[in-house]
């Protein structure tokens, strides 16, 4: 086994595309409607989890075989915790203002379903190598979705992206005006909609009857 | 009539499949079903053929609703006349109304059609006929100063995600036009709401420029209110764009700023009695709607403790969208309750959440729209309700 093996290959990589947490699991709406009216949060919401869901897979694949299986969830919960702390931490030390906007939504990432899910459903019966990778691979699934959501977001709502005004002035002048609604969360559910329409349409085994 | 027919049949196989114009199957096949009612009858057994499909009807509700158009086009030049302090006369005033609302009807046909036709060809469907109606409604309903970039933005919105995502024409959970004004009035709100979009104040096409007199104020009488509304009682009097105190006669007749075509209520009730006539629009939704509306505020008015809950019952149903509501969009037959009891239920519960959303919203000084859209993801619950419940009583006459 190398370390990138196809099958680790495939546990890095599914979660980016063909079993996305978002688009395909339908996990984490919640957070990916809150935090995306900018593309700055949505961003590093995106590497937050991304940490937390990799180091949270890593410690619980360690201690798999000493947890006692009655006691999981609240061994899986301290552990988030912790890191989820520690992000917040660093957050509030390094990235103070994006920190302000994202607001309790950082620390709410310890009940985000892609969390719980990755610990029950690969940490606990693989060793930390391939969680580490599957931590990775869902978190930035998930933060690419929040991205792809925050960038339309921003760029139609504000005419800015990461703050910087992208769309000219000229066009105001000649009267055009920012979408409001694009702020508003319904919107944010509409983009994820479309995505998930676009990439079902790409992906034709993954269309439901 | 008959060269018509003939001219359809001959240049007809152009358009079918390997014709060279076969790309545009769907826009024919939609223009020779909207021109002429279809001829195909079933093949198996014993059925009664009304030639009545859903083209006509489409016809009759905008036939039904033209008066209301006319007027509000009137009433867009005389709004602007009254603005610049001139008087053309009645058809310059009609001429400036029709030019600046013409635009917006183009737009909107255009836009929604195209996606209806794209959509239909590329499904290798029928076109459908929804959207002749809801791209009437669309330029009906909007202040005369929408930007026309904004409608279409606003129609497109809708066509696609109030419908076609939904299936189509017939399956859409939300009236389509109402979508697009929903849209409208969260994403712009500036251009939506407020004083300066109701009364258009520059010139149309070079007609009709002139400075505005230093009286005027674009308000609509519910802006108006909307502003004194929310403050413990007080003296309120609506004005119109003058200044001058309005009464209830004029708040009836609709020489007063709003959206296009919402203001008349004798040129909404000439369209109501159409409908109801032709028995395309239920009367049931009609009649309990006005009478849901009346009855909050009447009960707004016994509490009585802010300008906006003492406007009287009549003046709120002729103010602002109360009666345009109640009469085109309320009794769309897609969206709103199909059983008999049900549109009882669900025009009374539109009236009273109209009235409610003025009375205790502090956002919005209008609440037509929302009450509409709100019922409309309640009617299919209403109807499962009514229906069980007719069942359950059968039920317990037959066991007996």
């Amino acid at each position: 086994m190398g370390l990138l093996s196809s099958k680790n290959k495939e546990i890095l990589v599914g979660p980016l595309s063909k079993n996305n947490p978002v688009i395909v699991q339908m996990l984490g709406i919640c957070s990916a409607l809150a935090v995306t009216s900018k593309l700055e949060p949505s961003i590093v919401m995106g590497l937050s989890v991304t940490a937390v869901v990799a180091f949270a897979n890593v410690i619980i694949s360690l201690l798999r075989h000493t947890i006692p299986n009655r006691i999981r969830i609240i061994v899986q919960l301290v552990v988030c915790a912790a890191l989820v702390t520690i992000i917040s931490e660093v957050l509030k030390a390094f990235a103070y203002d994006v920190n302000k906007q994202l607001s309790v939504f950082v620390g709410l990432i310890i009940t985000n379903c892609i969390l719980m899910g990755r610990l029950e459903a690969f940490a606990l019966g693989n060793g930390p190598w391939e969680s580490f990778l599957d931590g990775i691979g869902n978190g930035l699934g998930y933060g690419i979705i929040l991205v792809i959501v925050g960038f339309f977001r921003e760029l139609l709502g504000s005419g800015t992206l990461l703050g910087i005004q992208v769309v000219p002035q000229v066009f105001y002048d000649f009267g055009y005006v920012n979408n409001g609604l694009m702020i508003l969360p319904p919107m944010a559910l509409i983009v994820v909609a479309v995505i998930i329409w676009v990439h079902r349409s790409r992906n034709k085994d993954l269309q439901e009857n | 009539m008959k060269a018509l027919r003939n001219y359809l049949n001959k240049i007809k196989p152009n358009f079918e499949e390997g014709g060279k114009l076969s790309m545009f199957r769907s826009v024919f096949d939609g223009f020779e079903t909207f021109l002429f009612v279809p001829n195909t009858t079933s093949k198996s057994g014993v059925h009664i053929h009304d030639s009545i499909d859903s083209k006509r009807v489409m016809t009759l509700v905008i036939i039904a609703l033209i008066p209301a158009l006319l007027f509000g086009m009137y009433n867009t030049g005389y709004q602007h006349n009254l603005a610049i302090g001139a008087d053309p006369g009645f058809w310059m005033t009609f001429l400036f109304g029709f030019l600046a609302v013409l635009p917006k009807i183009i737009i909107s046909y255009g836009v929604g059609l195209g996606i209806e036709f794209v959509v239909a060809q590329w499904k290798k469907e029928e076109i459908q006929e929804g959207f002749l109606v809801s791209g009437m409604l669309i330029p009906m309903i909007v202040p005369i100063d929408t930007p026309l970039w904004m409608i279409a933005v606003a129609t497109a919105f809708a066509v696609v995600f109030a419908k076609e995502v939904f299936g189509g024409t017939g399956y859409n959970i939300f009236n389509v036009a109402l979508v697009t004004r929903a849209f409208l009035f969260f994403a712009y709100p500036a251009a939506m709401s407020g004083d300066q979009v109701f009364v258009r104040t520059a010139d149309t096409f070079g007609i009709g420029g002139g400075q505005v007199v230093d009286a005027f104020s674009g308000a609509t009488p519910l802006g108006q209110i909307g502003i004194a509304g929310k403050e413990l009682i007080g003296s309120f009097q609506a004005v119109d764009v003058l200044g001058n105190p309005l009464t209830t006669l004029e708040m009836f007749i609709g020489l007063i700023p709003g959206s296009i075509a919402e203001t008349s209520v004798p040129a909404i009730l000439i369209g109501a009695v159409i409908l109801i006539f032709t028995g395309v629009a239920s009367w049931k939704t009609m009649s309990s709607c006005f009478i849901g509306g009346a009855v909050m505020a009447a009960l707004f008015n016994l509490a009585g403790t802010t300008v906006v809950m003492t406007i009287s019952p009549i003046d709120h149903l002729f103010l602002g969208g109360f009666a345009f509501g109640a009469v085109f969009m309320a009794t769309d037959p897609v969206t709103s309750a199909r059983t008999e009891t049900g549109k009882y239920i669900y025009g009374f519960l539109v009236g009273a959440m109209a009235i409610l959303i003025r009375a205790l919203n502090p956002g919005y000084p209008e609440g037509m729209m929302l009450a509409i859209l709100l019922m409309n993801v309640f009617a299919p619950l209403i109807d499962y309700y009514v229906v069980e419940s007719n069942i359950s009583r059968r039920l317990k006459r037959a066991v007996k």
